[in-house]
């Protein structure tokens, strides 16, 4: 088996030793792929260990290729007869450019057009095991591991014009989808090259990658991938997916959380002409030919139900506080220690003691979890919206106790996600009722059951404890963290006396991902904390921060910030300004913000308004600027909802406002003037940049309330979350 | 009882044989496969639905279909004439107007009707005329500037 691996491949024989399968079967490998693409070159390209067993993820099973391929392989690429390219990858389209930045990176390394590569995303049967579109990773993991693979094509297809001409390869390079001799000009097609070849060639690490400084595809405003399928409709969703009598789907929901159910009387619903029901323990739905009858049937459908009590929503926090309940780590582990509080807090000369809240808020796509699943031969495949095709494959397996590999998940491109769709609920409720009725069914959400059924990005409580010198110096820094995580806990200021915890909870609402995680709960608290040092201690917030601060790319957004804001300048009465900076997933943020705000009497919340904001973002080199200004500017946005207004409101286990009319997102015009700055750094590494931009914009707007009218506002949503 | 309804869908006419008061929105989709209209909320808060009735924009997931019958329903797929894009299409594409795409569909019919009533709108006529039409990605300043483009106002925002 060793000879069919290429040179320069590294076999840890104590890795494989362990596997019962063959390492790789690439004989198998390439019937398999033939059949799929054709005639042509294919090249995979080997994960380095460390990467393919975090892709694993502890488990070994069920790879692409119906479970045949190792999850050693990260990508694959396929140049067929024709001369087409197109691109393999378990990474999902859900928004935020994934199809165009990936199709870019290969079509860079490949010295093709943008446009010329298909790139084939998010099919459990076509592509590489992928652990799912999540963590902002898409950049920094599969962009570069697509460029090796799209070099080392290139690189062979040289090697197989300098075979047919007989010439020194060095003489020859790769160019607008042709491979050029450089001193006569001749020219070969890649097509050509490949025309009556099966070729499989496994790599490791790859060819030498372009540096950023000679890109020519990425660095490039290339637009949106299927952008014309999505101005003519032609795009279809999950939602939008049907089948030859297919019926639709609608579960059975309990009345409020906790609640099971005691009995199900369903003769009224099962005489409705073509309702079919599906049990399966406490699960129930019907399906039946149209979504009206479905409709109809579930309301026909006669349950009792056990209710239990849930936590009310004034005690939220003080149960956040109380921890994990009982036989768990109460404490939690320090994330980050060192020095002394207590000494720390002598030496200031101001201390201060503040704490922060963050309420649960819904991610609510506007394409509701929505899923088509047909059996056939008992093998499985659902069409579903979901960030983790493979995960859901998972689920699937599971809850209907099929092998994975009778599991196929495809996901067409979603319509939106923020880290809300990493589970399968639809996907598993759509193929339950599709094996009960034998028939293809389909299920899709409604805005209700989206609002109470999804999972929320978690609520938290944030004690900040702290002490100052009168020169702006930060002495000690006490920052714990109950519930809503540890993503971006870690200040980047430079504090001697520090002590930053995550204590987890027992979350009343289910809880789960959102677009930046904890890191917007942890980024609220710590700026406007610093906001109050600041204030306390007379020294102007932006020099504070640069006071406390070494790190050169947070010091350079924090002045393109500034420098573009025109911080320090004059402020017209009832305005203010605020700032905020920050640091997560590898690339860095800075806000500066204007409001107006007037005090409101007799209301809780004040009147305020946005005017401006201005951003300044770092993520090393920008693989493509449109996009990127379109993600910031999109997740400074969404970021205004979960600032000012968006808040889950609950009690007695039901969800208050499961509407768009009763739960407030941004709308047009909430927009203020936003003014985006990119630092274009080309000799750093690209990363992700759909998350960080969205997480000080909550405490830059408080910062600015309190410089307006002296409120301090502690809690997101800042003003109140109804009309 | 259903009943047969004859319905103008772009341009053409579609016999569709159903309960008076099913949405328009539920017949399009699934009736007459035309999944350009998008369900988001059902209830006339989000404008994913939009459709032009009689050249204005309506909510299809409000609109009964017994209500549509005998106007003209223009739905995304009938925009492009023989396949060219609409200017407004063409202005999505050019401004990038789009993440996940799931609004455009709604926020592109709302604004041709938008466009026929006011040619030339000042950015807070536009605000508010699309203030119900969600973007969750929020790629509103993008669609301002699709509609800048569309309606031949300068560009003046830095790029």
């Amino acid at each position: 088996m060793n000879e069919r691996l290429p040179a320069g491949f590294d076999l840890e024989p104590e890795r494989y030793e362990l596997q019962e399968a063959p390492f790789l079967d690439l004989e198998l490998a390439r019937r398999d792929f033939f059949k799929a693409a054709g005639g042509g070159l294919i090249v995979l390209l080997f994960l380095p260990a460390a990467a393919a067993a975090q892709e694993a993820g502890g488990g070994r099973r069920g790879r692409g290729f119906g479970g045949r391929m190792p999850a050693e392989i990260g990508a694959w690429l396929h140049i067929g007869e024709d001369g087409a390219v197109t691109s393999f990858t378990g990474k999902v389209e859900v928004g935020q450019g994934s199809r165009t930045s990936l199709a870019q990176a290969v079509a860079e390394e490949l010295r093709v057009p943008a446009d010329s590569v298909r790139m084939v995303m998010g099919d459990t049967a076509l592509v590489p095991f992928d652990g799912g579109t999540a963590g902002s990773q898409t950049t920094p993991a599969m962009v570069p591991q697509l460029r090796r693979a799209a070099a080392a094509a290139r690189e062979l297809l040289i090697d197989l014009a300098a075979r047919e001409w007989k010439e020194d390869r060095g003489l020859l390079e790769a160019a607008g989808g042709k491979v050029i001799h450089s001193r006569t000009g001749q020219a070969v097609d890649y097509g050509k090259l490949t025309r009556g070849r099966k070729l499989v060639e496994a790599v490791g690490a790859g060819a030498a990658l372009t540096p950023a400084s000679a890109w020519k595809v990425c660095g490039q405003p290339v637009p949106r991938a299927g952008g014309v399928d999505l101005v003519t409709g032609r795009h279809r969703y999950a939602s939008d997916q049907r089948l030859p009598g297919m019926l639709y789907g609608k579960v059975l929901r309990p009345p409020a959380f906790g609640a099971s159910l005691v009995s199900l009387d369903a003769k009224e619903a099962e005489a409705i002409e073509g309702v079919m029901l599906a049990r399966d323990g406490g699960f129930a739905g019907v399906a039946a030919p149209s979504e009206r009858e479905a409709e109809r049937a579930l309301a026909a459908l006669k349950a009792e139900w056990k209710t239990s009590p849930q936590t009310a929503a004034k005690d939220l926090f003080e149960i956040l506080k109380q921890g994990p309940g009982e036989g768990r780590d109460r404490e939690g582990r320090p994330e980050q220690e060192r020095g002394s509080i207590e000494e720390g807090l002598a030496a200031a000369d101001f201390r201060l003691e503040s704490a922060y809240t963050v309420a649960y808020i819904a991610h609510a796509p506007l394409e509701h979890r929505a899923a088509l699943a047909e059996w056939k031969d008992g093998a499985l495949t659902v069409w579903t919206g979901t960030q983790r095709p493979f995960g859901v494959r998972g689920e699937l397996a599971r809850a209907l106790g099929v092998p994975e590999e009778r599991v196929r998940v495809i996901v067409p491109d979603t319509g939106s996600g923020y880290g809300g769709k990493h589970t399968g609920e639809a996907a598993v409720e759509a193929a339950r009722i599709a094996r009960a009725a034998g028939k293809p069914v389909k299920v899709v959400w409604t805005r209700e059951e989206e609002f109470t059924w999804a999972y929320f990005r978690p609520a938290g409580l944030i004690e900040v404890r702290s002490g100052v010198k009168k020169d702006g110096a930060i002495t000690a820094w006490e920052f714990r963290n109950y519930n809503s995580g540890a993503s971006a806990i870690r200040p980047l200021y430079d504090i001697p006396n520090l002590k930053v915890e995550f204590r987890p909870s027992r979350s009343p609402l289910r809880q789960g991902s959102y677009r930046a995680l904890a890191a917007t709960a942890n980024h609220f608290a710590r700026e406007s904390h610093l906001d109050e040092l600041a204030r306390q201690a007379g020294i102007d917030p932006l020099e504070l921060r640069r006071r406390n601060l070494k790190d050169p790319r947070l010091l350079a957004v924090l002045a393109a910030a500034a420098e573009r804001f025109g911080w320090g300048r004059a402020r017209a009465a009832g305005r203010g300004f605020g700032i905020a900076a920050g640091f997560e997933k590898g690339s860095y943020v800075a806000y500066c913000a204007e409001v107006a705000a007037a005090a409101a009497t007799g209301k809780p919340a004040p009147e305020v308004k946005v005017e401006r904001l201005v951003t300044a973002f770092e993520c090393g080199a920008i693989l493509n600027p449109d996009n990127l200004r379109n993600q910031v500017e999109g997740a400074v946005i969404m970021g205004l909802g979960g600032a000012l207004f968006e808040a889950i409101e609950f009690e007695d286990g039901r969800i208050l406002n499961p509407r768009f009319s009763e739960y407030r997102v941004p709308r047009f015009g909430d927009v203020p003037v936003l003014d985006t700055v990119l630092l274009d750094r080309k000799d750093l590494p690209s990363a992700g940049a759909g998350e960080t931009p969205i997480v000080g914009v909550a405490p830059a707007i408080a910062n600015a309330i309190f410089d307006a009218i002296g409120l301090r506002l502690r809690s997101m949503p800042l003003l109140k979350s109804r009309g | 009882m259903p009943r047969a309804f004859e319905l103008k869908i772009n341009g053409a006419s579609r016999q569709v044989e159903t309960d008076p008061r099913r949405s328009l929105l539920s017949v399009l989709r699934d009736d007459l496969d035309l999944t350009g209209s998008k369900y988001g909320c059902g209830e006339g808060e989000c404008g994913a639905c939009t459709v032009l009735l009689d050249g204005r924009a309506a909510r299809s997931c409000q609109v009964a279909v017994e209500a549509a019958a005998g106007r003209e329903i223009t739905t995304i797929e009938g925009l492009a004439k023989d396949s060219k894009l609409h200017p407004v299409q063409q202005a999505f594409l050019e401004a990038g107007a789009m993440q996940c795409g799931y609004c455009t569909p709604g926020m592109v019919l709302a604004v041709v009707a938008l466009l026929g009533q006011k040619p030339k709108p000042d950015e807070a006529e536009v605000a508010r005329a699309l203030q119900g039409n969600l973007c969750r990605c929020g790629t509103y300043p993008r669609i301002l500037a699709a509609v800048r483009l569309a309606a031949g106002i300068a560009e003046e925002r830095k790029r």
